[in-house]
């Protein structure tokens, strides 16, 4: 896997430069990171860590805390199925003993053709709707044992596309502006600091500052 | 009682399916509650919203305005806007996000103004991927508006705005884990005292953190005036409320409905609310507000929305989430359910929470699933007890912040209601309404 990709790059750092302290554009640019590869690569983190100056340790330490940064590759879809209390009373867990049968995996685990991660989650907030379900992070709801195979149906066929972008694909729409209350309106934005990338290999001899 | 006081933070969505868009909000009186705003000084707006006594939307239900108040004077001070929703069966901000992000936008744009801060953040929950499109676009609508960025509407006044994503942790609503999540670290609560982010908060500067349907509240205030919010309501309970009622109802759903004088009765019952228990069934019990909060039984259905009076009667308005239970409903599974979500979500810094949510959910499932004995109700409890002293209401707090005491609750309450069914799981070795399900 590769690290960021120049787009990728330049987006990182206009990014950073939205945060009065580097550190906070972390999970921003996990998230960045994996809308490039679909999941949180090794090489993505070492250069997350340059961004934003920390150890990649310190990255890798802080995105295992959270449930949507993923430091193992999985599917193209990420199917997320709700069985907390107001999808449980409306069938949640009948819902994902389907969804199992229905594309012969556990919850946790992966389609051998890599289409597919089934994953039991936590409340989604969309419990007027439930059981609920979350495909890379987009609702659908209330769905039956039959609305769910469709769904999977629209999203081997490529039918579903356009409403579900591959995973990692957070926020399609960019940020037009940096920061303009310093700087007048209509000026530049400030200019973003260059940090240069070190090779991985020169970041186990460095420091924690 | 079913009130005649019109929506205030739904107005616009439940009115038009593209309230999302800049073009029905400026049409709608979107904006003007700003422009008005920045005519007057920022402590007469503070006055406002302190004459409005909104209380905090969140879940702990603080107001506002003595919020606002506590903001330590410094060089540099930041609004944090939570919006990372993730109390089970809570659905109102995610709602207002994607349905009326510019509203959530000039809310903390005015939030801003009265408190003097230049840079402004609002933490949405990553799952919301429409969400954060949504609020992106309006945010670089309204900069492409003038609303946002140097001297805005000509008013001298600037001022920033980001759209921060989080990446799914229950615990980041926590306030103070929130803040460390936007500093870049893991959602570790921050040791109390300070209590208040206003004293010390992001990068140690002084720090206001608000709600999304708090803020979503705040255009309006400013255009209507505080008394006329006051005016809604009852006692400290005051303005209206967006609840999200699920579960075993026939129609579940969000409702803005005046607070104190609509009763959970109503917005279970009513045809204009929830139309009732799913398939005509018996209500068993209900939560009041969010799965932190202990159990209410039919005896409570009178009650009225009002932060004081659930208060009270031994629970919490909370987040606003009323979650029914009919007769078909296990008490033991609903209760193990959410012990297995807070064991899920306890960040693990403080032992009673880590250890206390892992043995719970452990017990009942082993009850659940036919492994259990009859003391195990005890045990339970004393679990219970070893996180949250005397297992109480309101709760004795043993840990860093209010993930711990909330995860007796559900699990006292389904106790102390239905010991009985507890009972009968333990002597008929397993879920005796497994079939009925």
């Amino acid at each position: 896997m590769a690290p960021l990709n120049e787009e990728s790059l330049a987006r990182a750092r206009a990014v950073v430069a939205l945060y009065p302290e580097r550190r906070s554009a972390l999970i921003p640019l996990c998230h960045l990171a994996q809308a490039q590869d679909g999941w949180l690569t090794p090489e993505a983190m070492e250069q997350i860590a340059e961004l934003v100056d920390v150890t990649a340790a310190e990255v890798r330490g802080t995105a295992s805390f959270y449930d949507m940064l993923h430091l193992e590759p999985i599917g193209r879809h990420l199917v997320a199925v709700c069985t907390n209390i107001a999808c449980l009373l409306a069938g949640g867990y009948e819902l994902l003993e389907h969804a199992e049968e229905h594309l012969g995996i556990r919850a946790g685990q992966t389609t051998d053709d890599g289409e597919f991660t089934l994953e039991e989650v936590e409340c989604l907030a969309a419990c007027d709707v439930a059981p609920c379900v979350q495909v890379n992070h987009r609702f659908f709801g209330p769905l039956d044992d039959d609305a769910f195979d469709r769904l999977v149906e629209g999203l081997r066929s490529g039918a579903l596309a356009g409403d579900v972008p591959r995973h990692g694909v957070l926020c399609r729409v960019e940020r037009a502006v940096g920061l303009l209350a310093r700087t007048g309106d209509g000026g530049p934005a400030p200019a973003v600091e260059e940090t240069p990338v070190e090779p991985p290999a020169r970041r186990a001899t460095r420091k924690r500052s | 009682m079913i009130t005649e006081a019109a929506p205030i933070v739904t107005a616009r969505l439940g009115a038009h399916p593209d309230s999302h868009t800049l073009e029905r909000y400026l049409a709608t009186g979107g904006y003007e509650g700003l422009r008005r705003a920045l005519a007057m000084a920022p402590e007469a707006l503070r006055e406002e919203v302190s004459k409005a006594s909104l209380l905090g939307r969140g879940g702990a239900g603080f107001p506002a305005g003595r919020k606002w108040s506590m903001l330590r004077q410094a060089d540099v001070t930041y609004l944090v806007v939570n919006g990372d929703e993730s109390e089970p069966a809570t659905f109102k901000d995610h709602l207002l996000v994607e349905r009326d992000p510019h509203q959530v936008i000039e809310g903390t744009l005015i939030a801003a103004y009265a408190l003097g801060v230049e840079q402004a953040f609002i933490f949405c929950r990553g799952e919301f991927a429409l969400g954060l499109e949504r609020l992106t676009q309006a945010c670089n609508e309204a900069y492409a508006l003038g609303a946002i960025g140097h001297d805005i509407f000509g008013s001298g006044f600037s001022v920033d705005l980001v759209i921060h994503p989080g990446a799914g942790a229950y615990i980041c609503g926590e306030e103070t884990a929130l803040l460390e999540s936007l500093e870049g670290k893991r959602g570790f609560p921050r040791i109390k005292p300070p209590y208040f982010p206003a004293a010390i908060g992001l990068y140690g500067a002084p720090t206001v953190v608000n709600n999304i349907e708090t803020v979503s509240n705040i255009p309006w205030i400013t255009l209507n005036g505080g008394d006329a919010f006051a005016a809604l309501g009852q006692g400290s309970s005051t303005g209206t409320r967006l609840f999200a009622l699920s579960g075993r109802v026939e129609h579940p759903g969000w409702f803005e409905v005046e607070m104190s004088k609509t009763t959970f009765r109503d917005l279970i019952y009513a045809p204009a609310f929830g139309g009732g228990v799913k398939d005509g069934k018996e209500l068993k019990a209900f939560i009041p507000g969010g799965v932190s909060a202990p159990w209410f039984g039919p005896e409570h259905l009178d009650l009225g929305l009002d932060q004081d009076a659930v208060g009270k009667a031994g629970s919490m308005l909370g987040s606003g989430s009323i979650v029914v239970m009919d007769e078909t409903t296990c008490a033991v599974r609903a209760a193990w359910r959410i012990a297995r979500f807070f064991w899920r979500e306890s960040c693990g810094q403080c032992t009673p929470c880590r250890e206390g949510s892992g043995w719970i959910e452990k017990i009942l499932r082993r009850l659940e699933d036919g492994g259990g004995r009859e003391s195990d109700l005890d045990l339970l409890m004393d679990a219970c007890d070893n996180i949250s002293p005397g297992v109480h209401w309101p709760p004795e707090q043993t840990t860093i912040c209010v993930l711990g005491p909330s995860i007796p609750s559900s699990v006292a309450s389904g106790i102390r209601m239905f010991r009985d069914e507890f009972l009968l799981h333990a002597k008929e070795g397993g879920c005796p309404m497994r079939g009925a399900r």
